[in-house]
């Protein structure tokens, strides 16, 4: 179901692309292009990572989106989105972020996924998903929007590559049959001070669910999910605002932690 | 400052919304000075009456510990109440809660303490050291204020909402897990209603003994050992009724399940 040509797509990708380069937004496009579905939308990402592909990134994982309720009601799609995530997204955990890099970003706290084996949906289980993990981390998802003012619907965020910013890895790797994923319990803070709790089940039940959404979701459109890739789940918790000179630490129950600080703008402008 | 026979008019209504069950318009209504204080101080002599009646003081209980409903009540400290033995529920059976007026349950860590804690200024590391184990618990609230409406020292004065509470699942030792970030899920009949993080409580629910020991340091008392010490909401306060089945998982710590009844 699509209601946008090739040269539409191209353009819409290209127009998010280069509002990612320059650091700045467009308006969302849902309201510029009356009836565009979720399969236009996954179109017009692939152009966008086309883009950041042909500008020397490689595909390093993909990150699921609109994973809770609260999410989900807010923007009222009732089942999660994906995003791609690329090598120029990654950060050291502890890592500073040059501020320039992101135009509105927020922060939420996630598990991520390290697959052993490739997996291939339909089919594909929460415990399929375990089988084929080799570790589970803790990850900062820095999020962010190519959208004015985050303006955003299913459609909007779906072409914008699911809101994807940057994201880092915690350190600590950890077998999944070690750790409770459901309940693992996440606090995360700015600048010293909560900012945001939650908990594994705020994940599609546990976060392995939303995992097998994406291998299932993947296979039907004959799209790749393979050993090594990096799996961001999906928030545990509320997403809080970001900006330059932030620091923001997160721990989850039996997983680990994770850092990032925020750089401040040189004054060049 | 009330005097001593207001505050005895106080208890008297507090003890009597409780006992039979009735709302009763906030105390301020008819008290406009009084005081947090005022309210610590009609606690007091409920628990006065309570025992003079043979019920038995068990430990205490946080409110107020979540960051939002700090900011809603304008605190930046607990509330503390009074943990009564015989408001105590068994794990997998049945909380009675005929009469109870607007009951909710909410999920949080159970502090039980192995020796006597006293200072103004006891440390986590203190606060371990002197815990026998931690405990998931559930507790029942029910304010008995008119529509919810109340302020600081009505709510104390009604020893802190508390109503029923349900200890179980499975007891650690604080060092063997963290204790600021167990998840934590509740569930009303089969549905995950609430979701939380023990962290919620004041970045670690411990700091809520810590806070205890202090406010009760203030008052020339200690926390003694074997006392029980629930730390405070961690998930929200959700409604509850008649039939309803009630189940609170914990990260490596278990579950609890009752029936409302």
């Amino acid at each position: 179901m699509t209601v946008l040509d090739a040269a539409a797509i191209a353009r819409h990708g290209d127009e998010l692309y280069e509002a990612l380069v320059a650091g700045a937004t467009v308006p969302n496009l849902r309201d510029r292009v009356p009836g565009i579905t979720i399969v236009d939308a996954y179109h017009i990402q692939a152009r966008m990572i086309g883009r950041r592909v042909a500008a020397g990134e490689t595909v390093v994982g993909k990150k699921i989106g609109v994973t809770s309720r609260a999410v989900q009601n807010a923007i009222g799609v009732f089942e999660p989105d994906f995003g791609i995530l690329t090598s120029a997204m990654a950060y050291d955990d502890g890592a500073t972020v040059p501020i320039e890099a992101l135009i509105q970003p927020k922060a939420e706290a996630e598990i991520a996924f390290v697959l052993k084996r490739d997996l291939k949906g339909p089919g594909v289980t929460a415990a399929d998903v375990l089988a084929a993990t080799d570790h589970v981390r803790a990850c900062f998802e820095i999020v962010d929007s190519r959208i004015t003012n985050w303006d955003i619907r299913i459609q909007d965020t779906v072409a914008d590559n699911a809101s994807c910013g940057v994201y880092a890895l915690g350190r600590e790797k950890i077998d999944p049959r070690d750790v409770d994923l459901a309940l693992a319990g996440m606090w995360a803070e700015r600048n010293g001070e909560q900012v945001a709790v939650g908990v594994g089940a705020a994940v599609q039940g546990s976060p392995a669910n939303a995992v097998a959404w994406l291998a299932n979701t993947l296979g039907r459109l004959d799209m790749p999910f393979l050993a090594g890739e990096v799996i961001l789940s999906g928030a545990l918790g509320p997403m809080f605002p970001v900006g330059e000179g932030d620091h923001i630490a997160m721990r989850i129950g039996g997983i680990g932690d994770c850092s990032l600080t925020f750089g401040r703008r040189t004054a060049d402008a | 400052m009330l005097d001593a026979a207001a505050i005895a008019e106080l208890a008297n209504r507090v003890d009597g919304a409780q006992s039979n069950r009735h709302t009763i318009a906030k105390l301020t209504d008819d008290y406009p000075g009084m005081t947090v204080d005022d309210g610590y101080a009609v606690q007091d002599e409920c628990l006065r009456r309570w025992q003079a009646r043979g019920r038995a003081l068990i430990g205490y209980k946080a409110g107020l510990t979540s960051r939002a409903k700090m900011i809603q009540m304008g605190v930046d400290v607990p509330s503390f109440g009074l943990l009564m033995r015989d408001t105590c529920d068994a794990e997998g059976g049945v909380v009675p809660t005929a009469g109870l007026i607007h009951p909710r349950v909410e999920g949080e860590i159970a502090y039980v303490m192995a020796r006597d804690l006293s200072g103004p200024a006891v440390s986590i590391d203190q606060v371990h050291a002197a815990t026998d184990f931690i405990q998931p618990a559930i507790e029942i609230l029910d304010s008995r204020f008119e529509k919810f409406r109340f302020d600081l020292p009505s709510v104390v004065a009604d020893n802190g909402s508390s109503a029923r509470f349900v200890m179980g699942g499975r007891m650690r030792r604080p060092n063997d897990v963290d204790p600021a970030t167990i998840g934590i899920v509740l569930e009303i009949n089969g549905e995950a209603a609430a979701l939380a993080c023990s962290g919620a409580v004041l970045g670690h629910p411990a700091r809520a003994v810590q806070m205890l020991v202090a406010w009760l340091h203030e008052r020339g008392r200690i926390l003694p050992a074997g006392s029980v010490v629930l730390t405070g909401a961690a998930t929200e306060a959700m409604p509850i009724a008649k039939g309803d089945i009630v189940c609170a998982r914990f990260q490596d710590m278990g579950s609890i399940n009752v029936r409302i009844d």
